[in-house]
């Protein structure tokens, strides 16, 4: 009985993951080879071409995600870093409500926030319509619709993932540390560069883990402030899945997606030595 | 002298940064209470507290509303009971195939809700289950369920084996020593938890339109209202949620400083 009780306590939930993970990529893998349509149904012909004709259609949103995902997390870590290092090094007793201040924003749901800034950017709206008839912008200038707002909101949407995992690594960051490096006569900024800095590096790996694979999976951002010239990999997932109903080319896209990030996401850990990423990830 | 400029500058750099994430909240909140007498909401035009009496214009709106909360709620009950369950084996027991279940809850943090959303879908297309309010549920316990898991094994972790050992030789049965001494422990774990699955249930949006079929949810209707025009009450809703939120947290710090003090 006593060797039995884990495998009893993980029964429940450890059935939910595999019926409803495990299984549901493995039926995906298998529908991406099939063919027809929803009305005759679809039927397993281990249809390859699926993948090459689904690649060579959709390079370009493939790529710019890539291209997204990678800006927006370097972006990220540019506006999260300062702000998870302030609260950390000098937010003093009121640390955690610094912390809760910066997480508030996220409260409101994901939609409503991009929407938010939909409102906020819109060309005649309440930012840019009081400066173009004042004359400090031109007529037709605009945001929406272009790279910058879909990135802009990217960045804006995942913050926090960058910012909690920093946070957590700079408020391990014994301060007497970086004392005693100034007390050898350390600069502040060598002082920075060569212990507060490395000694930050897994919370930065971590964060880059956790705002990169959903940039770069995001459709919401792109539907909302973007225009036709900013579709990523996930809106054409989404209209082939929801709009089209081609479940077989929606899967391959969706199984290239995640291989391609799996096999991101083991490059980065190899190039930085797993360890540190799997502990990083682990916390 | 040089040592202040550097942190006036970081101090100011911080909070352009805190207004820059405030800014779309804040007007969310503002134009709640928006005089506007055409249906798109999009300048001032004085204050009014109309659209709080109003809220029933759009009945479909608060269906939605509905639908996410008492969905969040028996996706938070079920994830709960799952993940504490998961998180005691993991920090409590040592056993084959331990490294297996944190692989899978690993994928389950990590993958991306996109490919989790497409592969349900894929199954329950070919399985032929109708996508409805309950296979929302089942995928709202699937993302969320690895969460509560790893925050109730850090608390087991954490926890004092000698106390329960204590409490087995005063003569309690293990049921009893669960519920009396380890329970207790492990709770402030499970609120947390549970806690974050329910935010992160009723915040969900990629899965939900994967899984959602004819069911509409409050994101999701806000989704769907982008293209004509977002009504005032959006805004109220939102604000609402959002000082539940503010709320819950307030009080969790709060208690959670005393819990320290104490």
């Amino acid at each position: 009985m006593k060797r039995l009780t884990p495998y009893l306590l993980i029964l429940p939930g450890g059935l939910w993951l595999v019926v409803f993970l495990v299984v549901p990529l493995i039926f995906m893998v298998s529908v991406s080879t099939q063919q027809g349509d929803v009305v005759n149904g679809f039927v397993q012909t281990f249809h390859i071409a699926n993948y090459t004709d689904a690649l060579g259609q959709y390079r370009t949103q493939f790529l710019r995600s890539a291209v997204y995902g990678l800006v927006g997390t370097v972006l990220a870590i540019l506006l999260a870093y300062p702000v998870a290092y302030w609260i950390a090094f000098r937010g003093g007793a009121r640390k955690s409500t610094y912390l809760l201040l910066v997480l508030l924003p996220f409260f409101v749901s994901f939609v409503l926030r991009t929407v938010s800034w939909k409102f906020l950017l819109a060309d005649d709206g309440i930012v840019f319509e009081p400066l173009k008839s004042a004359g400090l912008l031109p007529a037709d200038f605009h945001v929406l619709q272009t790279t910058t707002a879909v990135i802009g909101g990217l960045v804006y949407n995942y913050l926090p993932f960058m910012i909690l995992p920093i946070y957590v690594a700079l408020e391990r960051v014994d301060p007497s540390v970086v004392e005693a490096a100034q007390d050898l006569y350390a600069s502040r900024v060598a002082a920075f560069a060569r212990i507060v800095l490395p000694l930050s590096l897994p919370g930065v790996f971590a964060g880059v883990l956790m705002t990169f694979v959903p940039m770069t999976s995001d459709y919401v951002n792109a539907a909302i402030l973007g225009g036709p010239d900013n579709t990523m990999i996930g809106n054409i997932i989404q209209t082939e899945y929801l709009v089209n109903q081609d479940y077989p080319v929606g899967a391959a896209l969706s199984f290239t997606l995640m291989a391609a990030l799996l096999v991101g996401i083991f490059g980065y850990a190899r190039a930085l030595g797993t360890q540190n990423v799997l502990e990083a990830a682990a916390r | 002298m040089r040592r202040r400029l550097g942190d006036r500058l970081l101090f100011g750099y911080v909070w352009l940064v805190m207004l820059w994430l405030f800014l779309p909240i804040a007007v969310m909140i503002v134009f709640g209470f928006n005089d506007t007498q055409s249906k798109s909401n999009v300048s001032w035009q004085g204050f009014t507290l109309k659209w709080w009496g109003r809220l029933g214009d759009y009945p479909e709106l608060l269906d939605a509303v509905y639908n996410s909360i008492s969905i969040a709620l028996i996706a938070t009950l079920i994830t709960t009971v799952l993940g504490t369950l998961l998180g005691l084996a993991l920090g409590r027991h040592r056993f084959r195939g331990q490294g297996a279940t944190n692989l899978v809850m690993f994928a389950a943090i990590s993958s991306p809700e996109l490919v989790m959303g497409a592969s349900l879908l894929s199954l329950f297309v070919s399985a032929g289950v109708q996508t409805g309010y309950r296979t929302i549920v089942i995928a709202h316990v699937l993302f969320s369920v690895s969460f509560v898991a790893v925050t109730v094994r850090a608390r087991v972790v954490g926890l004092d084996p000698s106390v329960e050992e204590a409490a087995r030789d005063l003569g309690a049965s293990s049921w009893v020593t669960f519920w009396r001494i380890t329970f207790p422990m492990i709770l402030p774990g499970v609120v947390a938890g549970a806690l974050l699955a329910f935010a992160l249930s009723i915040d969900d949006f990629v899965i939900t339109q994967f899984t959602s079929g004819a069911t509409v949810t409050f994101p999701l209707w806000i989704y769907g209202a982008v293209r004509i025009g977002i009504p005032p009450q959006v805004n109220i809703v939102g604000t609402c949620i959002f000082a539940v939120g503010v709320l819950i947290a307030v009080v969790n710090s709060v208690t959670a400083r005393r819990r320290a003090t104490a």
